[in-house]
This record gives structure tokens, sequence and C-alpha cells, in this order.
């Protein structure tokens, strides 16, 4: 069941309570509500100032290097047959994925609250190098909880931000990857609130996050839009992104939401097969719940114990997600799929042998799934894919599971 | 009256303070847990705390998370531990059992469900470490009418206007959380405990038990001599993860932790 979504919809939402619909709100101990309810009152009286809105518009031109290209990946589409398939190369933005949007404006808004201290998790390593690039910026103290898995996983991204003067806390709880890092990350923000920020990388979280970080992020779809309607004289038919938290796919999403005509899709990782169990795909295989701060979407096993989750992509391999895309999903407006990571492995090698340019393994479940899509839609339609980073922090993985040592 | 208001009022008529110790249900084995609440009232608990394994608890310092995956190694759940609470209760009708943890495993019970079984089970008390009372519309009512005390967080970052808010939605007592901080993390400031705490005691006429951070009969009977109950957790439960295999050992160690906090808390009065 699909609704017509109206600006003014919209602009409800999240109401008060930081809910969409059924999902998102503010579930977390009492020591941090003061905190987010601080941050909320900050946050909606900035997005409004023009100082503080020319400053985030003057750092992603001059900093992140935006807008990023709308680029038509002419060889693809041929090879692929179907619709014209086009890029949003997130990929070229500073430090190499769309992340560094999101810091770039809640180090602002750090800035403009007086803390002096950041926080981070991270799962592949994009948001930590993301935070830990804006920190240098700032001159602020960076502390990025990572789990241990990952660590080993994306030991180029580790390197990176500890160059870039962040220590990187590796969190042996639990799964040992992206859920026990904000654990951790909570942990550490509910004994040091007073001093310290705490940057989320995804659009989950208890409210204001998944507003704000959804706002950050818009820009991806706001050129999207803009540049499709200058090369091409239309909007495009169907936006693909992939689904861990959900940050990137929101921010391509959000700006079409009203647009009808505009097919969402977001994907998911299947891991080794939705039927396997192991995967982490809440909108497709999961059902409601809590965790971290919001209602949304999990992996969850019947007694409501977070079960533990598998992709080859680290920055996917979350057992939950954003609780607007699981508003999305039950109002019938965005459509979310999977695919495995063999799939998604494919489209990796695809898009760089195709197009010479090399996906996030994360990116690459999109490019997967766009693929298949673009083949059963028509020459005159138009796809565009959210290229949301680029492969070079995978180039390990991707060499192991082809037997190589580099 | 609840067993719980029934319990704190008649320690407040002898002007003695309640010692609530919390350790989390299935640690080290389910087998033992309700034996080990048995232990903790014969050593001087007058209300239990039964801790909720969960797999992500954030607001747990390392010494209850390891409870949590020792617990769910047998994979106990929240009907388990409402099981446990029942068989506690055909011996012990006096003592008030509050469950503590996340929302997670009750949502996903059904909060219908999870209400009425906690009822049949005679739980008395039910604190959500995540659900503010802004989020507990929907358990609120269920909680009232089978009269299960809800039990709320206050913390050191609290307004006044949410000590308010949030007593309005209190029954039973409400938790002041000494420190800024997870379970076990930090040791507590006394004089900063005894200021922020009768501060509450100005704008709630609730009791007020305060936890985290006391370990010793020292830091329970500073904390005894400013609220009206002490809440002993995670030494409590690193005990327990000491003893995982001698069970004989683990009640005797227990008794010899609350023992002295029971006499320094009664030596107040």
């Amino acid at each position: 069941m699909s609704v017509k979504l109206t600006e003014e919809m919209l602009k409800a939402l999240p109401d008060a309570k930081g809910h969409f619909g059924a999902f998102g709100g503010r579930f977390v101990s009492e020591t941090l509500m003061d905190s987010l309810m601080t941050l909320e009152r900050e946050y909606l009286r900035l997005k409004d100032d023009p100082e503080f809105q020319a400053t985030f518009d003057k750092d992603l031109a001059d900093y992140v290097g935006r807008p990023s290209p709308l680029y038509f990946a002419e060889r693809l589409t041929r090879e692929t047959g179907g619709a014209q398939i086009w890029l949003k190369r997130e990929d070229l933005n500073h430090t190499g994925a769309h992340k560094v949007n999101n810091t770039i404006g809640q180090a602002l808004l750090a800035s403009f609250l007086g803390k002096k201290r950041i926080i981070a998790e991270t799962g592949a390593g994009q948001h930590g190098v993301a935070t830990a690039t804006v920190c240098a910026r700032l001159g602020l103290e960076c502390h990025v909880f990572m789990g241990s898995e990952d660590v080993k996983r994306q030991s180029l991204n580790v390197y990176r931000m500890k160059l870039l003067g962040a220590t990187v806390h590796a969190v042996e709880s639990g799964t040992k990857t992206l859920k026990d890092a904000m654990n951790d990350a909570m942990r550490d923000w509910v004994a040091n609130v007073d001093e310290t920020f705490y940057i989320i990388g995804t659009v989950a979280g208890p409210h204001p996050y998944p507003l704000l970080v959804r706002d950050f992020q818009s820009v991806i779809g706001r050129e999207t839009r803009r540049q499709s309607l200058e090369k091409t004289g239309k909007l495009p038919d169907a936006l693909v992104a992939c689904v861990g938290g959900g940050s990137n796919a929101i921010g391509m999403f959000y700006p079409f939401l009203t647009d009808e005509s505009v097919e969402l899709y977001g994907v998911e990782a299947g891991g080794l097969g939705i039927e396997t169990g192991q995967h982490a795909a809440p909108l497709c295989a999961g059902r409601p719940g809590v965790l971290h701060g919001n209602r949304t979407y999990l992996m969850e096993d019947e007694n409501g114990q977070i079960a533990g989750t598998h992709s080859v992509s680290a920055g996917l391999d979350y057992p939950g997600v954003g609780p607007e895309h699981s508003w999305l999903k039950d109002i019938g407006r965005a459509n979310y799929v999977s695919v495995t990571d063999e799939e998604a492995l494919d489209g990796f090698r695809k898009l760089t042998r195709i197009e010479g340019i090399m996906p996030a393994l994360e990116s690459a479940h999109a490019v997967a799934y766009a693929l298949k899509l673009a083949a059963t839609m028509d020459k005159d339609q138009m796809l565009v894919i959210n290229v949301s980073g680029r492969g070079d922090k995978d180039i390990h993985t991707i060499a192991q599971l082809d037997g190589i040592e580099i | 009256m609840s067993r719980i208001e029934g319990v704190l009022k008649s320690l407040k008529e002898q002007g003695r303070k309640a010692l609530i110790p919390y350790i989390t249900a299935g640690d080290p084995h389910p087998d033992q847990t309700v034996g080990l609440m048995h232990t903790l009232v014969a050593a001087g608990a007058d209300i239990i705390e039964l801790g909720v394994p969960f797999s992500d608890p954030m607001a747990d310092g390392p010494v209850i998370q390891l409870a949590c995956e020792r617990a769910l190694k047998f994979n106990t759940s929240l009907r388990d531990v409402l099981g446990m609470v029942k068989e506690f209760r055909k011996t012990d009708s006096d003592t008030p059992v509050v469950l503590m943890g996340y929302l997670n495993p009750m949502e996903a019970m059904g909060y219908e469900a999870f209400a009425d079984a906690a009822a049949d089970a005679g739980l008395d008390g039910v604190l959500t470490v995540d659900l503010p009372p802004e989020e507990a519309d929907q358990v609120a009512p269920l909680f009232a009418e089978r009269k299960l005390d809800p039990i709320f967080l206050l913390a050191p970052t609290t307004t006044d206007e949410r000590i308010r808010a949030i007593s309005e939605h209190s029954s039973g007592y409400v938790y002041y959380v000494s420190i800024k901080g997870v379970t076990g993390s930090a040791t507590i400031d006394v004089d900063e405990v005894a200021r922020k705490v009768a501060h509450v005691h100005e704008l709630t006429a609730l009791p007020v038990g305060v936890g985290f951070g006391i370990r010793d009969a020292e830091t329970a009977a500073a904390v005894g001599r400013v609220s009206d109950g002490v809440i002993v957790g995670s030494v409590l439960v690193d005990t327990i993860a000491r003893h995982q295999t001698d069970p004989d050992g683990l009640r005797k160690a227990l008794t010899d932790l609350l023992h002295p906090m029971r006499e320094a808390l009664d030596s107040l009065s």
C-alpha cells in the first residue's frame, strides 16, 4: 500500500517526540535525556540560522568538494541493456565517502555547543575517518569506537584515523562489530556527557539524530535532483542506494519523497542469503523492536535478543536500520531488497572493469541490484545509483577472497 | 498499597534504610537464581532487583555485560526470568522483586503478555533502563491495571522539571543514578550525592533509592544516610563471576558482602 506523500506530511515528521509513524523516538537511559533535548533544541534553532547554513554550505563546497558529479555510465548502460545508468559520485568526496557530509554538519553543531571532545562509532571505518578528519581540522579531541573484528577487516582505515590524530578503541564485547561499537560509544557518552559530543554516523540512534543526519545527508538527493533536471530535463525513474543504517540512502531519497514517479530502492546486505539467516537485512527479514535509542526494524531472536549479523561489507553489518526507513517501508513509499555477498562482489568487479570506478563494498550492493533492475527497465528510463564510497579500503578483503596476499 | 510501598513504609517507620541487591537472572546458571534470591534475603535484602539479561546492555559496564553473556549462554529469556520470580514467590511472599532490564525483550514478548505473566508471577516493579516516561504511554496503563510499580531513573543530569514529571509517572520508589557513567564504573562523590538526593527529596514524596558505585559497608552507610535505600549491583555480580563453579562458596561470599552493609545501614537508625 503506497501513500501519496505531501510536503506538509513530511514537515510534520519526525513529530515532537522524534517519531516517524510507529518508529524512532528516544529510548535511552535518563543520564542522556538532557543532552539529547539540548541538542534537539539547538539544532532546531540552528537549522534555520543563516550563519550556520552558510558555514555548512561553504565547507561542503570548499572542503568536501561538492557538488559531487552525476555521471552517465555509458558503457555500463550499453553492457547492461535497459535503463540509462547514472552514478552519483559520493566516492569523490574528500575522505572517499558520503559520511563526511554528516560529520561536517555535526562537528559544526559541536562547535556551536562548545563541546571539545568528540566520540564516534564506526563499522567500515569510513565514518571514523570522516569524523577524525573534521576533528583534525577543527582541533577537537577525537575517540572512535570500532569492533575488534572490524579493526582487523579495515586496518587501512584504522591507520588513517590514527594518522589524523584520533584514538581508536577496539571493542571486544558482544559480536565485536558495529552494534557493539555503538554500545561502547553510548557508554563513553554517559560517562563524559558534559564535555562530549557524540557524532553518530548513521540515521539511527535516539531523536534528534535520525533527523539531523538525514538533513545533513540530503544534500546528496538535492544535488541529484538538480543535476538530473539540468542534464536530462527530467527526474530519474529509479534511485538505488545501499542500506546499512541507511544514511546515504535517506540522503538520496528524502528530496524525492513527494515525487511519486521516482521509485526508491534500498539495498540491504543479504550476506550468505536471507534463507541462511547469515545476513544483515532487518527491513527484508526482521521485525520492529528497540535498539540504540530508537524503535525500528531489527534482527533479533524470538526472545528479543539482538541477533548476530553477517555481511562481507563491514559498513552494512548492523542489525538495525534508521527509523525513517522503517516508516518508508511500512507506508510502501520505498522498496527494500537485498543482494548477497557474492552478488555485491560481482557488482564491484563490473563497475571496476566496465567504468574504471571502484566502489566500496557497501555501495557495490546498490550497484549489483541496480544492474538487475536496469535490465528490466526501458531504454528511455533513467536510474541513479548512489556510489556512496570508494573501494580502496576494501582491497584487502577482496584480495583475500581471491586468495591473494598483498 | 503495593508490596514495595509496604516494605518501604514499614522501614521508614522503624527509621531503617532499604538494602536492595541486584543480580542478573540466569547468572551463573538459571538453576541457581532462585536459590541466590533466597540467599540475598537471608543476608538482609529488603527488595531484590533482578536483572533481565540482554544482548546489548548499553547502560551497563563490563561486569554486568559479562553476566548477561553468561546468562544468555543458557538462553535465559524474559519468560524464564518471570518463571524464577514465580518459583521464588512460592516460599517468599514478603520480599518485593523488581525486574531491571532493557525494553526490547519486553517488546518482543508483547507488553500485555508480559504484564499478565508478571502479575501472575508475583512481580512487584519494573525498571526499564531505556524507557523514559515519554515513551511509556503503552506500558503505563497495563502496569497500573495489574498493580505493577513502574520505577524510573533519575540522573545527575536530570532537570528539576523532569524530576517532577518522572516522579509523577513512578510508584514504589525512584532510582537515583549516583554517577554519570555505566554500572560499576566510578567511585561516587558522597557529598555530591547527598546534595543531589536532598534536592530530589524536595521535589518528590516518593522514596529515593540510590545506586551505581556502592561497593561496601562504608559507601552503603554514607549513601544510606541521605536516601531511603541503597542498590548494590556490580560488586555482587563480580562476586558471582568469581565463584561461578562453587555454589556454596558463592552463597557464603554474597552473605559476607551483604551482612556488613546491612549492619552499617542499621547502625544509622
